[in-house]
């Protein structure tokens, strides 16, 4: 096995973690986490795609090579954007949670039988 | 088996085990101090990909600046946590949650074992039209030349979403100061290291954007370097975040894109296309766009760590 395949695969199974975070974990910063472990995954399946580029003199396509960056900071202020979401649904409602039928501040009454 | 595959194979699996970790862990503080270290590997895992400009992307932004946005929001968060634990999905769902990952890991790895044989590349044409921009690092002819109009539009995204992180600020609170007021021992550490570090770091971030242009660098690896000597400085109770609503403030986070705009299509009309450069200049364009771009990007990745404005500023 080479060293592409090899982080190929490393990144297939990051992408996986990451969406089994994703779902399971109910905490809105960890879900943010997972969702930034995909993220990497992707673009570590990419950059694995751009070494098989290799040509003479050149280790990796240039092309995703430039993407990545371009995606690497995307994602950093999306996640940014996310953080602040959160941040604003915690000084507004006291907690973080996203269960639909959740209490807000005070709890409400349950529906009549 | 050599080395080198040996040496491959512990860092994926370190950076599994980092991510398992990062998922796995019930203390939030904890995952983030593992996305850090996440980060700094995949840096690693870059370098093994012969992708240093991506490397320095990865550990400058994937793991310090990332790092530091969550850092603090786990830690403003700590009291949310007990509540949480209580919500965590029955067995069924983590069952078929794993069932799906592992379904979609199973499905992209027969991908990743059938990618075609030569690989498709755009190499030799990057290194065909590399002298014609007059820059030696191909990643940044690419994306200031060859693929400018992907940068000019991240440009913009960035701003967006800076934008999108002052617009959840509360009303009272429009116009002023992200972040809390910082209130540090100024005899202490954090102060000293905001004095000794600046200079060192603001000469490391200005060099590495000024080589991108020839070797492994740029403009977001630097203006990220200055982004957190800023940040360091503002932590440590040196100087305060600037009220969002200084004019200055605002000319030069947009100074950027419109430079790179302008130039853009003023290609039109010399060069024949949209963000095409005429010939001979492409060169001296690039840099005006980089050096453009450099204040804009510094003020932009700072402000979205710091976040909303909080507070009106003292008088």
């Amino acid at each position: 096995m080479n060293t592409p395949t090899l982080f190929g695969l490393c990144a297939v199974a990051l992408v996986g973690v990451g969406l089994y975070g994703l779902i399971v974990n109910p905490q809105p910063l960890r879900k943010i986490l997972a969702f930034n472990l995909i993220g990497s995954g992707v673009f570590l399946l990419f950059g694995a795609i751009a070494r098989r580029g290799a040509t003479v003199g050149m280790g990796g396509d240039p092309v995703p090579q430039a993407l990545l960056i371009t995606g690497i900071v995307v994602a950093f202020s999306a996640t940014a954007l996310a953080v602040a979401l959160v941040q604003r649904l915690f000084d507004e409602a006291g907690s973080v949670t996203l269960a639909p039928d959740a209490p807000a501040r005070a709890p409400v009454e349950p529906p009549d039988a | 088996m050599t080395l080198a595959l040996a040496v491959d194979i512990s860092l994926a699996l370190l950076v599994l085990a980092v991510a398992g970790w990062i998922i796995a862990v019930r203390d939030t503080f904890g995952a983030v101090i593992g996305f850090v270290a996440y980060g700094l590997l995949l840096a690693l895992v870059w370098i093994r990909l012969a992708a240093p400009d991506v490397a320095l992307t990865e550990a400058a932004i994937g793991g310090g600046l990332t790092g530091a946005l969550l850092i603090g929001a786990a830690a403003r968060l700590r009291g949310t946590e007990a509540a949480a634990r209580a919500e965590y999905p029955g067995a069924l769902t983590r069952m078929l949650a794993a069932i799906l990952a592992v379904t979609v890991t199973a499905a992209l790895a027969i991908g990743v074992l059938a990618l075609p044989d030569p690989a498709p590349t755009l190499a030799p044409a990057a290194t065909a039209s590399l002298a014609m921009t007059g820059v030696g690092n191909p990643v940044t002819a690419v994306l200031l030349a060859f693929r400018a109009m992907d940068t000019l539009l991240e440009a913009i995204v960035v701003l967006l979403a800076l934008l999108g992180v002052w617009s959840l600020a509360p009303d009272r609170a429009w116009g002023g100061c992200p972040g809390p007021r910082r209130l540090v021992d100024p005899d202490g550490v954090l102060a000293y290291l905001a004095r000794l570090l600046p200079p060192i770091g603001i000469i490391v971030g200005l060099y590495i954007f000024w080589i991108g242009a020839d070797l492994p660098g740029g403009k977001f690896q630097g203006a990220t370097i200055l982004a957190a000597m800023w940040l360091l400085v503002i932590w440590a109770g040196l100087a305060d975040t600037p009220p969002i609503s200084r004019t200055w403030l605002r000319i030069l986070l947009v100074i950027g894109p419109l430079v790179f705009i302008a130039i853009g299509f003023a290609g039109a009309i010399t060069a024949g296309a949209v963000l095409a450069y005429p010939e001979g200049y492409a060169k001296p364009l690039i840099v005006a766009i980089e050096i453009a771009l450099m204040p804009t990007l510094v003020l932009t990745l700072a402000l979205l760590v710091a976040g909303a404005p909080q507070r009106m500023p003292l008088q």
